[in-house]
């Protein structure tokens, strides 16, 4: 007698952290270190769990900085590699990351941020010199699945960090949700990574932040030459990725709402409320914070009487919302630091109904 | 003629009977490029020749990923033969360990200063150690910050002037030096710590021996090695060229005394018998 055996259903129920560690290691990472710190703490948790049952190795480094020292060195074997915190340990590991970069290095890097105050943390770079990540916001926990595998592709195709720029509510969210291995083609060839096996040939291989070109008939690195061929590169980055923009109702809206990632899923519930009634609004949300969709967002709000930002923090974003409109809309802000008591980021003010007053009000404005 | 051959001035007055001894005749085949930028009597290029050759004479080579912090002997990082990894000042241990976890079969060697590993990142250095991780920290340690151009380090001995402990480093003021061969050999983690000094031609001798002795440590995978190197930095003890050496003996030497503090393989019933003197 046998029994008929079922497959698994691909669909299970995740809690963000963990399906964020699934699509990683869907994406290849083998590699990942971490610290400790809400809400990103069960993010650790899966990936010191899964990762040896995959033949990767997960480490408990001793603070943030070591956290991503480790990756910086796995990632200079060509190893896929991440590490993640909130943005007070990415603070921490700021230094590394600026140099990670300088040195082209491919690196995947998670804040699971406590609310959204870590804006221009991500998008501008708390470390020194010129550098710049591309940055990723997923709405939710399916957007996240997607887009931490797509931060894998993009990262070894540039060699450059990608960031993953999360928060409370995606770490905290159950949903059903598909680990489907997505694809992006043939993996980018990883010749620059060190093996140990090219010492004694003559071009034993470097990987420096200060330019990976070997001396040979003078002394010491040339900063210069490295930091403008970084520059280029950067240029060449910006310019390829392509940005991301989803929006809707923005058609007729006379006030369009933007939002980045998980309190975009309120704001579209408060504009739809607000279009069942008749109300011209619509919705934006850039996916990629960098590079910033300037050119889409600006399309959608041709015919726009006014835009309103929504974001968890002072108004970080509507810097960039301003300079994709160059003042040919006005940009009002109706978000604010909104915090329970623990400071994680769970925020009174994400509820339709507030949401709703605040665009009212500015629709009124410029009726 | 008798005042040149005293002198032994090389004489022009017939045809060379031997070919010119350049630079290039006396680097190691593992530094590319004999010339560096490093003050005339310093220690340094002393100690990374000598983690050359140890890497060449155990066959090393073609396995080796070097992980530099940031400092004077920053210098030899991209003039090697083998390949390199740069870190930042003081976060060598950690990237050594994502080397060394992603590629196990490398021998990962970590090289810094004292500067670096023991008042930037010692936290980096005692977790590493404790750790177990299966990798060498070579510690370049002049008790100052040369690079910078003279400076108090935590290794810096008491009653040393450098330009931040301007009438010399006093315990009640500036607190006491950090021994850090010392404080790893307490770690369980820790199978090979010892100290050694290239202030002369004995020492470099037996600076090169530990060096071995590190390599053959991780080699073995008995777990983490530390080689602590006092170098001589003239420029940063303000002190005559000639005289460093000297000054290395009466004064960092006497503090940060030399010996093999721990040698796992030495009394581990299962491993080589060699030891180290």
């Amino acid at each position: 007698m046998s029994i008929p055996v079922r497959t698994a259903p691909a669909r299970r129920l995740l809690q963000g952290s963990e399906a964020i560690a699934e699509a990683m290691i869907a994406a290849g990472c083998r590699f990942f270190a971490g610290y400790p710190m809400t809400p990103f703490t069960e993010v650790l948790e899966h990936m010191a769990r899964r990762l040896p049952e995959v033949g990767g190795v997960c480490m408990n480094a001793e603070s943030e900085l070591e956290a991503v020292g480790m990756a910086w060195g796995a990632a200079a074997t060509g190893t896929p590699a991440a590490t993640g915190s909130t943005g007070q340990g990415l603070s921490l590991m700021q230094e590394s990351l600026a140099e990670i970069t300088l040195a082209r290095l491919p690196l995947v890097v998670l804040n699971m941020a406590r609310a959204q105050g870590d804006y221009w943390q991500a998008t501008r770079g708390g470390g020194h010199g010129d550098y710049r990540h591309i940055v990723l916001a997923p709405i939710d926990v399916a957007e996240a699945v997607e887009l931490v595998q797509l931060a894998f592709h993009l990262t070894a195709t540039w060699r450059n960090p990608v960031l993953v720029f999360g928060d409370y509510y995606l770490a905290h969210t159950a949903r059903s949700v598909d680990i489907k291995s997505m694809h992006f083609g043939p993996p980018p060839a990883t010749d620059w990574a060190l093996t140990g096996e090219t010492g004694g040939t003559g071009q034993a291989k470097l990987v420096s932040f200060l330019g990976s070109a070997k001396q040979r008939d003078d002394v010491g690195y040339d900063l210069a030459v490295h930091y403008a061929a970084c520059a280029q590169h950067t240029a060449r980055m910006l310019g390829e990725v392509t940005p991301m923009l989803d929006t809707g109702m923005t058609q007729d809206a006379e006030v369009v709402v933007v939002a980045f990632g998980t309190p975009g899923s309120y704001v579209r519930a408060a504009v739809r409320s607000l279009r069942d009634e008749g109300v011209r609004v619509g919705w934006a949300r850039p996916v990629t914070l960098v590079p910033f969709p300037s050119s889409a967002l600006a399309g959608a709000l041709q015919g726009a009487k006014a835009v309103a930002v929504y974001e968890n923090n002072t108004g970080q974003m509507v810097d960039d919302v301003r300079l994709a409109v160059l003042g040919a809309v006005p940009v009002e802000f109706i978000g604010g630091v909104s915090l329970d008591s623990s400071g994680f980021g769970i925020a009174p003010d994400l509820d339709v109904a507030v949401l709703r007053r605040r665009i009212l009000e500015v629709v009124d404005r410029h009726r | 003629m008798k005042e040149r051959e005293t002198r032994r001035v090389i004489p022009t007055d017939a045809p060379p009977t031997a070919p010119a001894r350049l630079v290039e005749d006396f680097t190691p085949d593992l530094i590319d490029v004999g010339a560096h930028h490093l003050c005339p009597g310093c220690g340094e290029p002393i100690a990374i020749r000598s983690v050359m050759e140890a890497v060449a004479e155990l066959d090393l080579v073609r396995r080796t990923i070097a992980v530099f912090g940031i400092g004077c002997y920053t210098a030899f990082s991209n003039n090697l033969d083998v390949e390199v990894l740069q870190a930042l000042h003081g976060r060598a241990p950690s990237v050594a360990t994502g080397v060394k976890r992603a590629r196990p079969d490398a021998i990962v060697i970590t090289v810094q200063g004292d500067g670096d590993m023991v008042s930037e990142g010692l936290q980096e250095v005692l977790h590493t150690a404790a750790r177990g991780e299966n990798v060498t920290c070579i510690m370049l340690n002049n008790g100052v910050f040369g690079e910078t151009g003279g400076h108090m380090t935590a290794t810096t001995v008491l009653g040393q002037r450098t330009k931040t402990s301007l009438e010399g480093r006093d315990a009640v003021t500036h607190g006491r030096p950090i021994l850090l061969a010392d404080l790893v050999a307490r770690l369980d983690g820790a199978a090979f710590v010892a100290r050694c000094a290239v202030n002369s031609a004995g020492n470099v001798a037996r600076t090169k021996k530990v060096i071995l002795r590190a390599l053959q440590t991780q080699a073995s995978g008995a777990g983490f090695s530390l080689v602590e190197i006092l170098t001589m930095c003239p420029t940063g003890w303000f002190v005559e060229t000639a005289e460093a050496p000297d000054y290395l003996a009466d004064s960092l030497a006497t503090v940060h005394t030399g010996g093999v503090l721990k040698d796992f393989l030495a009394t581990s019933p299962t491993s080589p018998s060699t030891t180290v003197p």
